[in-house]
């Protein structure tokens, strides 16, 4: 319920929610936490083995109870979700409700399912697993669910730079930010709260003679008074990474702006000012709703304005949670006890104290409604409803850990420290370095900037109590005691794994899943391990920690897989018919980034493959168009240009005269086949090279290598012109005839011959027009500058449809190099090599070349390769992807002989043909061998033969 | 992570391919045989320490040789693969 | 102690007191017939079927940190056989069968869960590989079923079918992939192995390996010398560190996988999936944290974690091939130490050393090939033959050139695998 006066929430302005289903009122200023304790809600969930009832236990982003769905947004931490108008929360793993949850009924089979205990039972019988209990198991298990809807929110990402990294808006983050923001540095100020201020904004202590969150507020309005300074709230700091780059998660709270913005932070330095999170106590049944951190009580009462019961009793092993009970009575909150384990604890509290005591049982179902206290004078049953525990505090270190370095023990905090150096150009001060008081944190944030160039700054005065505490983990006794809240992790698994000689704690923790929850142990973990190291004898700094691992907050896929939903997971890369092919009705396929034309339907048409018999006939018969635009072009110039290709090429290029055009064939340095195209001598000294298009890239990269690494002498230069020509394929006995109605001067055999280049001009625009054939049919490739390319296109089309011509798309170019058995990526597939394809020879010996001396092993020729071969079907479809056998040969694996790689119905040949590998297959052409496909339960005789099916001779490249 | 290109700066791992260890740049005469050519393709020191290896900082094209911790990612030189000057 | 469900209702009477330990700790003796350096999955598999196929008893597990510390407790848990090439496809399917009956051998729940594995295909030349895949799958007598995209929608309707970057062209269905609760495998096969006498010792880092006139005699450890007849390097991860103990130079180089899970979820994902244009996979744990993974991050290392390029590049492919999972959250990232291969698939083989055997190079499939190369790992120490199913995998194939199984046929360089 609410106190009144107190907190810095917005009472002037309600805000109503439902919370399953049933309808709420809070204020601006409240988490969903705040408001449902406010509303006197305490069970808000069910833990995930045994379904118990579980409330709020802290304020914070360590919470492990307190997950909720918020509209379709699952697994939300309660104390983090700032309530706004019309909020709908649900609870989750529970059914069919809250209250009354079926799988509680785990919580009585509880004996019977301690840590480990799937591994050793459900085996029998073996198909019983997936049949039945794993789904029963998953059925179970789980925490929040997704809704299965595509998500419909927009995320973002974002790049950020600055000389300082603030991580942490309490005394230390701001005194730090203070520091540098005055003294002109570029500073990042982050902090996970919608405020800043840290602890400040929860404690009732002074800072600099007024209320700590004065403070806060008066410092926040200087920093954002600076230029130099961003403030940015809202935002965890989730993962610490190489070179100074930080990644964070913002959640935007502006209406209509992305849910959140997933950050990458390059911060010349980084100071961690991210404080500390109080730890539980393990005693029996200490995990009822009610029972909650005592530093969040504080956090309710004096930030939300909200009493955490009617009657609070407090447990702790240090001073500081004393200050709880001050603060309630303060407030006018009743105090039923103050239990202190130190039996020397000196509570100066007006309300019944316990020294030396621990509670030692409590009870109630869905809500806390008293507790058993034993000490000095004996045991003592308590009326109360919420119980404030602190067992000490852990400095929040865990981005220190992140390149996993693991923190160091310290005696005096009892609790694990960060290395310093831990992460490079990050250190960790304040409270996350140990120092506990806030006049230490306040002087260490200063300190700390003051290192990283900024200026001594005076500093307020300041609380600095000094902290004390007795080390006290586990009360002894009867009852589970709870450690790892969400996932049900009490002392005596624990001490299970220790038994089970599970003694190493990555084996303890793997085993009893203690700290795999949500909240990656940050409350549990210290406590366990001291469990562990006490079950098995050993201190704590021996038994060791798990490591932390990024992100410190769950991010959501969404946010750092930002802009890739639907289109946006790679470029698109079009050609500049890309409009023109789209128009005319074309389905446009992938062809790596590039989008290319699978056909181009004519009215009448139902099926590409009457679409693509008929472009393949159109080529063959009259002229064909096609884009070609998306092969790589790389312009290579300079006076070892010749030299260079020698070098880069399995064949030669110094022989090849002006205006020619070669085939050329790369290798890998490893002697397998990298890539194909052609090569066009266009003057002494320049070469025009052309890759296949899904190769352009790599080919680019390793031309560089081989320039810059291997050849640094050579005098040649290139570069990738790609997308500055737009080049078209004109292909068909008619090739010339069209070529000839638009080049400013005509060309003939003579001039222009099979292999050869010219410079042209089309129209008044100066193109290049290379006669080479993809098609086995008279056929060129123009190019011009891509800015003429539509235009050409278009003029292009419209000739070739008035000689009874078109443009034809990769269904048909895919059929007429089949039938020449020109080879594609299909068959240079990155195992092949040259011997393979049957194109050994072309590897020159007379020089040097890449992948020459590796192509010389042994392994990589001979009988026992797959070599190329054409198959031709009598009758029947040869499955690409089939295996090839022999006749009468069973068809498994010892007798796979090959298997086909591009297969094809040619219309000119009326046949069904296929290009593949088969063992020994130049040796047998005409033996008639099975292509089995069992996936497709195709089973096709075909004969081996050459691979080229059509016009072996060539005659009608040269026509 | 963050690489120096020595013409361009410091710029984000994205920006960067990466090929292998440097013994790339020492590459074997043709005839150097069967166990110079495995050494250089295949085997490799593989350090868990300073190692050099080879990256391509792909917006400007050139090669970089970069001196690098494997353990801790630290990175304490990076130079051009060749003296191009 | 054998495990039932009628023990785990008894110890639950008893209040869980009767359990023993999972294996024993012993201190080393000075010397045995065989040393395992490397307690990982592969190490004590090794052990395991060492022991019971061989009986071999007389061996150490050296283990530098805890057993089933390496990669087989960080992975993506992907158990399969799908692989094309000979010399792979025996091994894997080997392997798989061993994974069917490995609860029953072991005595021990590892929640192999056949659940089926979908690789999706994206254009007509990405089907044409994984139909040449699936029969070679069906040739080794393993199965795969070919879907179109139909047939991918009813089995995963949640994929975005419609506004996407790379359609789904269809999906290769092995629906004998599946997945396994990681640790229990190596746990399993601890308990199996120190039931049968072998001794596993934890915190024992081997420091250097003694090799007299080219034949292994034993090892010193940060525990002492042990003098050993025959030595095992199962190591991956640091294959290449540990052999240089011995003078050997493998072809490998380290790097980091990044794997990734998120925060426990009912379920909604009941396949494996995997997306090749995003070299993206994912699954569902029994406990409901999607765990997924990605590609390397490229660059040689041994610091088992990774940055941030890959991390978001795996959640943009997680986001545009099923944007349903937007809204999970990752909880916890890690890294893995891979031994890169020049044709990304492994060595088990001897070494030009007497009594000195090698089991490395797994990329990044090690998980699923854990029994199939203890199996055949054992084989090859006991026998000082080449187990049939693992017999390509030799260390000098490279030199040669014979026998590569480049399955991703991206050549020699070992990040590209």
């Amino acid at each position: 319920m609410r106190v009144a006066d107190k907190g810095r929430i917005d009472r002037g302005r309600p805000v109503s929610f439902t919370f399953d289903g049933r309808r709420f009122s809070g204020f601006q200023g409240d988490t969903i936490a705040s408001a449902l304790l406010a509303n006197g809600v305490r069970t808000v969930g069910r833990s995930f083995k045994y379904h118990r009832p579980r409330g709020i236990l802290t304020a914070g982003s360590e919470e492990p109870n307190a997950l909720i769905t918020i509209g379709d947004d699952p697994n939300q931490r309660a104390t983090m979700v700032e309530l706004s108008e019309g909020l709908r929360a649900t609870s989750q793993n529970n059914w069919p409700s809250l209250r009354y949850d079926l799988l509680s009924v785990n919580d009585a089979l509880a004996p019977f399912l301690s840590a480990g205990f799937y591994y050793k039972t459900f085996m029998w019988p073996r198909s019983f697993w997936e049949k039945l209990y794993e789904p029963v198991i998953r059925r179970a298990a789980g925490l929040g669910a997704l809704s299965g809807a595509s998500n419909s929110d927009p995320y973002e990402k974002a790049y950020a730079f600055c000389d300082l990294l603030i991580i942490g808006a309490g005394p230390t983050g701001l005194m730090a930010a203070l520091s540098a923001g005055r003294s002109g540095l570029d500073v990042i100020l982050c902090d996970e709260d919608f405020a800043l201020g840290g602890r400040l904004l929860s404690e009732t202590e002074t800072v600099g003679g007024q209320a700590g969150a004065d403070w806060v507020h008066a410092a926040e309005a200087e920093l954002a008074s600076l230029s130099n300074v961003r403030i940015m709230t809202r935002t965890t700091v989730t993962g610490a990474y190489d070179q100074g780059t930080y990644g964070a998660l913002e959640r935007v709270a502006i209406p209509g702006a992305p849910l959140a913005c997933f950050w990458r932070i390059v911060a010349k330095n980084a100071i961690l000012g991210a404080g500390a999170l109080e730890r539980p106590i393990a005693f029996p049944n200490n995990d009822r709703p009610g029972i909650m951190m005592a530093s969040a009580v504080r956090s309710y009462l004096n930030r939300y304005g909200v009493a955490t019961g009617q009657s609070v009793s407090v447990f702790g092993n240090n001073d500081g949670a004393h200050q709880t009970a001050r603060d309630l009575i303060a407030a006018g909150v009743d105090v039923a006890a103050v239990i202190d384990t130190r039996a020397d604890a000196a509570i100066e509290v007006d309300a019944p104290t316990y020294s030396g005591g621990q509670v030692v049982a409590t009870s109630g179902r869905h809500g806390l409604q008293g507790i058993t206290v034993e000490h000095s004078g004996g045991r003592r049953q308590i009326r109360t409803d919420c119980l404030a525990m602190s067992g000490g505090w852990n400095p929040t270190l865990h981005l220190t850990c992140h390149m996993n370095t693991r923190p160091q023990w310290s005696e005096s905090i009892a609790s694990f420290v960060p290395r310093s150096g831990a992460i490079p150009g990050l250190v960790a001060v304040g409270a996350c370095d140990g120092v506990m008081d806030t006049a230490g944190c306040l002087k260490a944030g200063m300190e700390a900037a003051v290192a990283l160039g900024a200026s001594p700054q005076s500093l307020p005065e300041a609380d600095a109590a000094s902290y004390a505490l007795t080390p006290f983990w586990m009360v002894e006794g009867k009852g589970r005691k709870w450690i790892d809240f969400q996932n049900d992790v009490h002392v005596k698994d624990i001490k299970l794994a220790a038994q089970e000689n599970f003694r190493s704690v990555e084996h303890m923790k793997r085993y009893t899943t203690q700290g795999m929850a949500t909240d990656q142990g940050k409350s549990s973990n210290v406590v366990a391990l001291a469990v562990l190291a006490d079950a098995t004898g050993r201190g704590i700094p021996e038994t060791g920690t798990t490591t932390f691992r990024p992100p410190f907050v769950p991010v959501p896929i969404a946010a750092m897989g930002a802009g890739a939903q639907g289109h946006g997971f790679a470029p698109k890369r079009l050609t500049t018919s890309h409009g023109a092919t789209v128009a005319r009705g074309a389905p446009v396929i992938e062809a790596g980034l590039w989008y290319r034309p699978s056909y181009f339907p004519q009215p009448g048409e139902t099926t590409w493959r009457q679409s693509c018999d008929r472009e393949v006939r159109m080529v063959r018969n009259a002229v064909g168009i096609c884009d070609v635009s998306t092969l790589g072009k790389i312009d290579v110039q300079g006076p070892d240009a010749a030299a260079f290709l020698d070098f880069v090429y399995a064949n030669t290029f110094s022989t090849l005269k002006e205006a020619r055009v070669r085939y050329g064939l790369m290798l890998r340095e490893d002697g397998h086949v990298m890539d194909d195209g052609t090569v066009a001598r266009i003057g002494a000294n320049q070469y025009v090279v052309t890759t296949t298009t899904a190769a352009a890239g790599q080919v680019m990269t390793h031309l560089e290598f081989v320039r810059q690494a291997l050849c640094p002498a050579m005098d040649v230069q290139f570069t990738s012109v790609t997308e500055q020509w737009a080049q078209f394929a004109v292909a068909g006995p008619k090739a010339r005839t069209l070529l000839n109605s638009l080049l400013d001067q005509p060309i003939d055999n003579e001039g222009l011959p099979y292999m050869g280049f010219a410079p042209v001009s089309v129209a008044g625009v100066d193109a290049r027009l290379f006669r080479i054939s993809f098609s086995g049919e008279h056929a060129y490739e123009i190019a011009v500058p891509a800015r003429f390319g539509a235009t050409l296109f278009r003029v292009l089309l419209a000739q070739a449809e008035s000689m009874g011509g078109g443009p034809y798309g990769m269904e048909a170019l895919n059929v007429l190099r089949i039938e020449k058995g020109f080879i594609t990526h299909a068959e240079i597939h990155g195992r092949t090599t040259a011997f393979d394809i049957g194109m050994d020879r072309m590897i020159s010996l007379k020089k040097d070349c890449i992948g020459q001396a590796a192509a010389q092993r042994p392994g990589l020729t001979g009988a026992d390769r797959d070599q190329l071969v054409g198959l031709r079907a009598a009758d029947g479809a040869i499955p690409a992807g089939g295996h090839v056998f022999a006749q009468r040969a069973e068809h498994i694996r010892i007798n796979s002989a090959g298997y086909v790689t591009s297969t094809a119905y040619s219309p000119t040949l009326d046949q069904n043909i296929a290009l593949g590998f088969l063992k020994d297959g130049r040796a047998r052409h005409g033996e008639t061998i099975v292509v089995v496909d069992h996936l497709r339960g195709i089973r096709t005789e075909v004969e081996v033969c050459d691979p080229v099916f059509f016009d072996p001779e060539g005659g009608r490249l040269r026509g | 992570m963050r690489i120096s290109c020595p013409y361009c700066g410091e710029r984000d791992r994205r920006e960067f391919y990466y090929l292998g260890d440097a013994v790339y740049l020492d590459r074997p005469d043709r005839d150097a045989g069967a166990v110079a050519w495995d050494d250089y393709l295949h085997n490799r020191d593989n350090p868990a320490g300073i190692t050099t290896d080879l990256w391509q900082h792909t917006p400007c094209g050139a090669w970089v040789k970069v001196t690098r911790d494997t353990t801790t990612h630290a990175i304490s030189a990076t130079a051009p693969v060749r003296d191009m000057s | 102690m054998g495990f039932s469900g009628f023990q785990v209702i008894k110890e639950a009477l008893l209040g869980q007191k009767g359990w023993a330990p999972m294996w024993r700790d012993p201190e080393p003796k000075a010397e045995y017939d065989i040393v395992i350096i490397g307690g990982g999955g592969h190490g004590l598999a090794t052990a395991f079927y060492l022991a019971k196929e061989h009986g071999l008893t007389n061996i150490a597990v050296l283990e530098k940190g805890y057993l089933g510390g390496g990669n087989v407790g960080r992975n993506t848990t992907i158990v399969r056989a799908n692989y094309m090439l000979p010399g792979n496809s025996e091994f894997y399917s080997h392997s798989l069968k061993l994974w069917e009956g490995m609860e029953q051998e072991l005595n021990y729940n590892v929640m192999h869960s056949q659940r089926g594995l979908i690789n999706l295909f994206h254009s007509d030349g990405q089907r044409d590989a994984f139909v040449r895949r699936g029969n070679a799958m069906i040739n080794q007598g393993d199965d795969a079923v070919l879907l179109d995209t139909d047939s991918v929608r009813d089995l995963l309707p949640y994929l975005d079918f419609e506004n996407v970057r790379f359609p789904i062209y269809g999906g290769l269905l092995h629906p004998r992939g599946g997945t396994a609760r990681h640790d229990a495998v190596a746990w399993g096969y601890a308990r199996g192995a120190d039931q049968r006498g072998v001794d596993l010792i934890q915190n024992c880092e081997v420091t250097s390996i003694d090799v007299t006139a080219g034949r292994v005699t034993g090892v010193q450890t940060t525990r002492g010398a042990i003098r050993a007849k025959k030595v095992a390097m199962v190591t991956a991860g640091r294959s290449g560190r540990v052999a240089a103990m011995a003078g050997i130079r493998l072809p490998i180089e380290s790097h980091i996988l990044q794997a990734f899970v998120t925060e426990g979820l009912k379920p909604c994902i009941d396949h494996v999936i995997s997306f090749g244009m995003g070299h993206f996979y994912i699954s569902q744990s029994d406990k409901g944290g999607l765990v997924f993974g990605g590609d390397l991050d490229f660059y040689a290392s041994y610091a088992a974690r990774g940055n941030l390029p890959m991390k978001e590049h795996v959640m943009e492919a997680a986001m545009t091939l099923m944007p349903m999972i937007g809204k999970a959250r990752v909880l916890r990232s890690w890294g893995g130490i891979m031994d890169m291969t020049p044709d990304g698939s492994p060595i088990i083989d001897k070494t030009g050393i007497e009594g000195l055997y090698l089991d490395c190079g797994w990329c990044y499939g090690g998980f699923k090939a854990v029994p199939g190369s203890g199996f055949s790992f054992a084989h090859l120490i006991a026998t000082d033959r080449h187990h049939e199913p693992a017999a390509k995998f030799r260390l000098d194939r490279f030199k040669t050139g014979v026998g590569l199984m480049d399955e991703e046929s991206t050549g020699s360089q070992h990040n590209l695998h």
